[in-house]
């Protein structure tokens, strides 16, 4: 079996809270892995952790075969991450913004990169504007182009479609389920919103305080927990006190 | 290192910069009308002091030297502090740039910066009050390339504090290059400060850099040991402040800071 990312025993101690306590997961070649929990699980904390922006307590991070500590800036060039809570410079154009990250992460034919992922977010018309000018939905594209501007292997998403309208969170889930199966990349998408996780994902991991409380199928944990659809298996895990632990 | 990724985040600064003429107005602003006053203020003195009667131009120089100084220092701050501000920091730290390709880059951008306001307020000081800084001869590069390392270097050791400690070391960004102007006998010799603080002068490389500034002016001679000695500790004080920022990067990844000041 061929992983792209391998978690193993990972942990994250702050001075007084285990906020990640030995977690271990797999994730595929072209898999769209879910991470569910509610605040205060993890969740942030161990993507932070797959993004080198904290570094581990204990355990072992592999992506592309590589331990990510001693690897960390070729780690970093074959993954990326797009989040809400995030922005790009705001006073740049969205082409500028483009620019620099295609030079950030060195990436050789960056004009047809850019006029490529223009093309398939439907940028064209933006392309020119000031980033921070543009409303919610489409600095959600032009962040999601800067999140594939380098073809990562591996993308990190964060609560994707928070804040985006039914048509653009639509158009979003179906642009992320296209560009997988086209460039085999695997994808982990924290997110709140059930109905996409469900959409989107081959399998979920449940987290709460700090731990994966469970894992499966989203038919799988629906049936295992015998209720009717993935919201409801996540507030049961949410409200229950240490049943899984 | 890898120049592209380097010229990557200068082209960031440098489209934020070239995007809006009130930043640019911004960077001529201040030193232009910092540079007027302080040549009014020399004209004053250059009439009823003694001190300075055989060199006219001592402290309008003096005070283009510590404006170009104060410049650089805010100047690769405000670059560090810009990527917080547009909440832009995650970005650039999930980006593959090495720690070293960052400060590079911040550097050549910060010098950048610190030319855009000082050429204006150069040029200022011809027409208006008959001195031209250049009257420092050859040896003004060399006092320039002091100052330059040593605002950088105060750069760098902010931005690791900002690093380590987050968005609230902001205001200690602020105040760094006024808490070190009294050691730095920016516009009076180094006597005049009580013995205490003369030994604190002597350990930082401005009190060499201005001195022989003034001395140059006004004696026209060089002691060419004091510009090596201004090399010498900016040399060793560049060398701590990176190493503390790589510190305070690998603290930042520990503690969490990094993913803090992100959001």
């Amino acid at each position: 079996m061929s992983y792209l990312v391998q978690v193993k025993n990972l942990k994250k101690n702050y001075s007084s809270k285990e906020a990640v306590k030995s977690i271990s997961f797999n994730i595929k070649e072209n898999e769209i892995l879910g991470l569910l929990g509610p605040n205060g699980s993890g969740k942030t904390t161990t993507i932070g952790m797959l993004l080198g922006l904290l570094k581990p307590s204990a355990g072992e991070i592999k992506i592309d075969n590589m331990n990510f500590e001693k690897n960390r800036i070729e780690i970093l060039s074959k993954i990326n991450f797009i989040s809400p809570y995030i922005e790009l410079p705001k006073k740049l154009s969205v082409k500028q913004n483009l620019i620099v990250y295609g030079k950030l992460y060195n990436i050789k034919n960056l004009k047809s990169r850019i006029e490529y992922l223009t093309e398939k977010l439907r940028l064209e018309e933006l392309l020119n504007r000031v980033t921070g000018e543009l409303s919610s939905g489409q600095k959600n594209r032009v962040s999601l182009a800067k999140a594939l501007i380098n073809k990562p292997k591996v993308l990190f998403l964060d609560e994707p479609t928070a804040s985006l309208d039914p048509e653009i969170g639509d158009f979003v889930r179906g642009f992320l389920e296209n560009y997988k199966i086209e460039n085999k990349i695997s994808i982990l998408l924290a997110s709140h919103n059930m109905n996409e996780v469900s959409r989107l994902c081959k399998s979920v991991l449940m987290m709460k305080n700090g731990l994966i409380v469970d894992e499966g199928t989203p038919n799988f944990l629906i049936n295992k927990h015998g209720r009717k659809n993935l919201e409801e298996v996540f507030l049961k895990l949410s409200r229950s006190e240490n049943e899984f632990n | 290192m890898n120049l592209i990724r380097i010229y990557g985040l200068f082209l960031r600064h440098f489209y934020l910069i070239t995007r809006s003429f009130p930043r640019i107005l911004d960077l001529i602003y201040w030193p232009s009308i910092q540079i007027t006053l302080w040549g009014f203020i020399s004209n004053f003195f250059a009439t009823y002091s003694t001190y300075y009667n055989n060199a006219v131009g001592i402290i309008l120089t003096c005070a283009i030297l510590y404006d170009f100084l104060f410049r650089t220092s805010i100047g690769f701050n405000m670059l560090f502090l810009e990527e917080i501000w547009s909440r832009n920091f995650t970005n650039l730290f999930i980006s593959p740039m090495k720690i070293s390709e960052i400060i590079t880059s911040l550097i050549g951008t910060a010098l950048i910066r610190a030319l855009i306001g000082l050429v204006p307020a150069i040029l200022l000081t011809s027409p208006l009050f008959g001195i031209s800084i250049l009257n420092l001869g050859i040896n003004l590069f060399f006092l320039f390339l002091s100052l330059y390392i040593f605002g950088i270097t105060l750069g760098i050791l902010v931005s690791a504090g900002l690093l380590r400690f987050g968005p609230s070391f902001e205001n200690i960004a602020w105040s760094t290059m006024f808490l070190i102007a009294p050691f730095g006998c920016i516009y009076y010799p180094v006597e005049i400060l009580p013995n205490v603080f003369q030994k604190i002068a002597y350990c930082m490389p401005l009190v060499y850099v201005f001195e022989e500034a003034r001395r140059i002016l006004i004696d026209q001679t060089v002691n060419i040991e004091n510009i090596y000695l201004a090399f010498l500790l900016n040399f060793i004080y560049l060398i701590v402040a990176i190493g503390l920022f790589y510190y305070s990067f690998n603290e930042a990844r520990k503690k969490g800071t990094l993913i803090n000041i992100g959001e």
